[in-house]
């Protein structure tokens, strides 16, 4: 079985078989990091070319090691995006990419849309691994999947996203996918950090995170960047952690059940409250796993076999 | 269009089965079997449940989907499913016996042999299949088989199992319209 | 040398002419325009039939790119541009490099349209010294060297003080201030209108009020120093409608719109297209629909291409760091019929945006066929169906949105103070 798109650009490119196909070609090699060799042959002799334009510690990491448990030879291209800005042209980068002739791409930038550009241009396969402030599609099909191991259903979940929504890819790709797949979304933040038209989605929008807490199953927080930290947008950390921030106070009335998740790296005392990440409820070191099997499910599925 | 001859009735599938447990009680050491996805899992399990009557131990089982060890991945069009592999039994120094429906070119047991080595070093493996049709590309011999046919190549041998197909049965179709 | 346009049809709304009349022209004047068909021999002929034949267009809003950024355009290829276009006069804006901030380089852009000798070309001289916003330029000796107007088009002019002084001291030399209505800290970031697409794109976007809060201080200023202002490519339905407000009032105001911006709407952007990456950014259908029904009223003055020329390089590096401008002195006609095809627009008020309209509100030669005005001509054939294909235009850019796209109308001849300047 295939699916029915040729790169991974955002939860848009994807129709529900897919992301069923997904999540259990995911499920089915999760048991390939359990071995004691950890690596299959499936990708023997593909080469998977990692352009993070953008830093990043643990998503390449994790499409690296998924690229080598299924015996993918990796290749780091990183180039910062100034270097970028400074003249080089995105396209020389793109025929230079190109030339190498590699199987698949998977791409990080901070301009939102590079990942498509780079799809026009080259042959192989595209993964957007975050593109500005657009789709991080990888993120929610691991969340995707974390969900589901623990609730063991994903209809008719509520599922809360709290933090800054307007400048989350996070959020966005999660906001599609849960919203696809059945989920009742709703994002809860400070007005300042809402999207415009965020009436587009099907979701509810809160700006009192303490409206959407007691009836959901499921909390994902977002992650405030410290580095592009917007002091019109609100301000300051400790204001936010006060009344955004997920704490004993705001968890009042969560269920006893619910699940916490954070994509990472979490900004203790911000997002999260110590006490609150170490506790039970906190999925995120799942997430990193699951992270690693939904990137193999989908190397194995976009690359090698001929094309149809 | 498809021409289908019987080949095994389940009973006679029964009968393999149990010739096979004899051999494998008589050897009187404790063995994993090791079903190849899909049909050789439950195959696997008919014969676990014949080596268990005859030496009262219950036999480890586990079951491997080889896709990602296949040599034609890159071939194929089509991605093939990746179904769950579950081996739930340390495979270091663990006599293993692989089940499988059909031997044919050989390449599946290829596959399954470097599947199980990358779970540790088994202390042997051996092969038990319901049919042999011949065909090999691999230099690759079943140890334990059922049944031992000829077939030309536009013939495709169907074993059938009651969990995925309804009833037991092995039938020889010759289907011109099957890719195989 | 004369020349005569016969069998054509004729709109000239300086005149309220509408019919078929022919054009007569001398020495690179008109020297009448006629019902008879008579002629001695000595006239050159265009035969016109079927087509219309309307004054020269004149685009108020292009930027030539030279001096300084020759790879993106210059002043040869922008003539061959425009005139492919139908316009006979532009205006282009003083963010060359150097900046066209004082009379040397006003003089050295005209001395170089003299060389290209093609159309009429009009520098606006810049408002503040280096675009900066900071000091004000020499208006008064880049009017003396030939500058129609002063703005600092594409760096908006955030100092509220400079902007009040620099609309009194071009009162005293009688030229128009051009405002590129921006609140740059309200547009920060932004590279496209902030709404559903913005978000869909994950985009930083550019709210509407970012344009109208600056258009209204402008707007109190003009009434403040009682001095002409002109408003450049208003794109939103409340811009509009406070322009619509500020002239029942008497305030001296002018504007302007783009075809884009009455044809295209974010949508536009989809798929990160970036060269429908401009600024001010393509809105809703709601603002294209309030921009159409201003120009149909007379809210809005005239249609200006904004023409703004970018290479691929700068174009295909991604949305939010392309960047902002699209070029549109050859599409403007066929796109604007689109309007009239549509019969959401006249077609002689279509005409007359283009040509009498610009032409009052810069006090410039040209836009009509009266006795003695410059001969400046623009034959099209408003029914033949064209393709936009950015490899052919004249152009040295290919930054247009509409590639592709399948249009009605098609400029035939230009004709520039009598002579014929394109012919396709």
């Amino acid at each position: 079985m295939n699916l029915s798109t040729h790169h991974i650009l955002g939860v848009e490119d994807l129709n529900n078989q897919d992301v069923e196909l997904i999540l259990k070609t995911a499920e089915n090699l999760k048991e390939i990091s359990l071995r004691p060799v950890k690596k299959v042959p499936a990708l023997r002799g593909k080469t998977i070319l990692l352009c993070f334009f953008e830093p990043s510690t643990r998503t390449r990491a994790s499409f690296e090691m998924a690229a080598k448990r299924l015996s993918a030879d990796t290749l780091n291209f990183s180039a910062s995006d100034s270097a970028i800005n400074k003249g080089e042209s995105l396209l020389d980068t793109v025929r230079n990419l190109q030339a190498m002739d590699p199987d698949l791409l998977v791409v990080r930038h901070g301009f939102s849309g590079i990942p498509h550009l780079l799809a026009r241009a080259v042959r192989c396969p595209v993964i957007n691994a975050g593109d500005g402030l657009h789709e991080h599609p990888t993120q929610a099909l691991l969340d995707l999947l974390t969900i589901q191991n623990i609730k063991k259903k994903i209809k008719g979940l509520n599922v809360a996203i709290i933090g800054d929504i307007a400048h989350s890819r996070v959020a966005r790709s999660n906001i599609l996918l849960l919203t696809k797949m059945g989920v009742k979304v709703s994002v809860a933040g400070p007005a300042s950090m809402m999207p415009a038209a965020i009436d587009q989605y099907d979701v509810e929008v809160a700006y009192d995170i303490r409206e959407v807490i007691p009836k959901a199953d499921v909390i994902m927080m977002l992650r405030i960047q410290r580095e592009r930290q917007d002091a019109c947008r609100f301000p300051s950390l400790r204001e936010y952690a006060r009344f955004f921030g997920l704490n004993k106070q705001t968890m009042k009335d969560a269920k006893k059940d619910v699940v916490i998740m954070h994509p990472g790296p979490v900004n203790r005392g911000v997002e999260i409250a110590p006490e609150i990440a170490d506790s039970p409820h906190s999925v995120i070191l799942d997430q990193v796993t699951n992270g690693v099997a939904v990137r193999m499910a989908l190397l194995y599925l976009l690359c090698g076999g001929k094309e149809i | 269009m498809a021409e289908t001859k019987l080949l095994m009735t389940e009973e006679q599938m029964d009968q393999v089965f149990l010739e096979m447990a004899r051999k494998v009680a008589a050897n009187g050491e404790d063995v994993a079997l090791i079903g190849i996805r899909s049909r050789g899992v439950p195959l696997a399990h008919w014969l676990a449940k014949h080596v268990e009557t005859l030496t009262k131990r219950t036999p480890k089982l586990g079951a491997l989907d080889i896709n990602l060890y296949r040599d034609d991945l890159s071939e194929v069009g089509e991605h093939p499913v990746i179904k769950e592999t579950d081996i739930p039994f340390k495979v270091e120094g663990t006599g293993i016996i692989l089940v499988d429906d059909v031997l044919y070119t050989g390449r599946t047991i290829r596959a399954a042999m470097d599947a199980i080595v990358d779970f540790g070093r088994p202390k042997y493996v051996r092969l038990a299949v319901l049919v042999d049709r011949g065909w090999r590309e691999l230099p690759i011999q079943a140890d334990y088989t059922g049944k031992k046919i000829e077939t030309t190549a536009d013939e495709v041998v169907k074993v059938m199992v009651k969990e995925l197909d309804g009833k037991n049965e092995v039938v020889l179709k010759k289907d011109f319209s099957k890719r195989f | 040398m004369k020349l005569a346009v016969l069998n054509g049809h004729v709109i000239d709304p300086s005149q309220n002419l509408d019919g078929n009349y022919t054009v007569l022209i001398e020495d690179g004047v008109i020297r009448d325009v006629t019902a008879s068909k008579k002629l001695d021999d000595r006239y050159q002929v265009i035969d016109a039939k079927g087509a219309m034949v309307t004054p020269g267009f004149i685009d108020v809003h292009t930027h030539l790119r030279d001096p300084g950024f020759e790879h993106r355009e210059d002043i040869e290829s922008g003539s061959k541009a425009a005139a492919a276009g139908g316009f006979t006069t532009i205006l282009c804006m003083a963010n060359t490099n150097p900046v066209n901030d004082n009379a040397s380089v006003t003089e050295m852009i005209l001395k170089r349209a003299k060389e290209a000798g093609l159309v009429n070309i009009f520098p606006v001289g810049a408002l503040s010294k280096g675009l900066k916003g900071e000091e004000m330029a020499e208006i008064g000796e880049m009017v003396h060297a030939g500058c129609v107007a002063i703005s600092d088009d594409g760096m908006p002019v955030m100092n509220g003080r400079l902007m009040r002084h620099a609309l009194e001291y071009a009162k005293t030399f009688k030229v128009p201030v051009i405002t590129h209505a921006e609140d740059l800290t309200l547009s920060a970031g932004g590279s496209m209108h902030e709404g559903r697409v913005s978000t869909a794109l994950g985009l930083e976007g550019i709210p509407a009020v970012a344009e109208e809060s600056m258009i209204q201080r402008d707007l109190l200023l003009a009434q403040l120093t009682g001095h002409h202002l002109h408003v450049a490519h208003v794109s939103t339905r409340r811009g509009i409608e406070m322009i619509r407000r500020a002239k029942a009032e008497g305030v001296r105001v002018t504007c302007e719109v783009t075809p884009h911006h009455l044809t295209l709407t974010d949508e536009a952007c989809l798929k990160y297209n970036a060269n429908a990456k401009v600024n001010p950014p393509l809105r809703t259908p709601s603002d294209c629909e309030a921009l159409i029904t201003a120009l149909d009223d007379g809210t809005a003055d005239c249609i200006a291409t904004d023409h703004a020329p970018h290479s691929q390089d700068e174009k295909l590096t991604g949305f939010g760091c392309a960047n902002m401008g699209l070029i549109g002195m050859e599409t403007a006609l066929p796109v604007c019929l689109k309007l009239v095809g549509e019969k959401k627009l006249s077609l002689k008020r279509l005409i007359e945006s283009l040509t009498t309209g610009p032409a009052k509100i810069f006090a410039l030669p040209g836009g009509g066929f009266k006795k003695g005005s410059p001969a400046d001509v623009t034959i099209f054939d408003p029914a033949r169906e064209v393709t936009v294909q950015s490899e052919n235009f004249s152009s040295k850019s290919r930054n247009t949105p509409w590639e592709g796209m399948k249009l009605k109308g098609k400029v035939l001849f230009t004709v520039c103070a009598g002579r014929v300047v394109w012919e396709s």
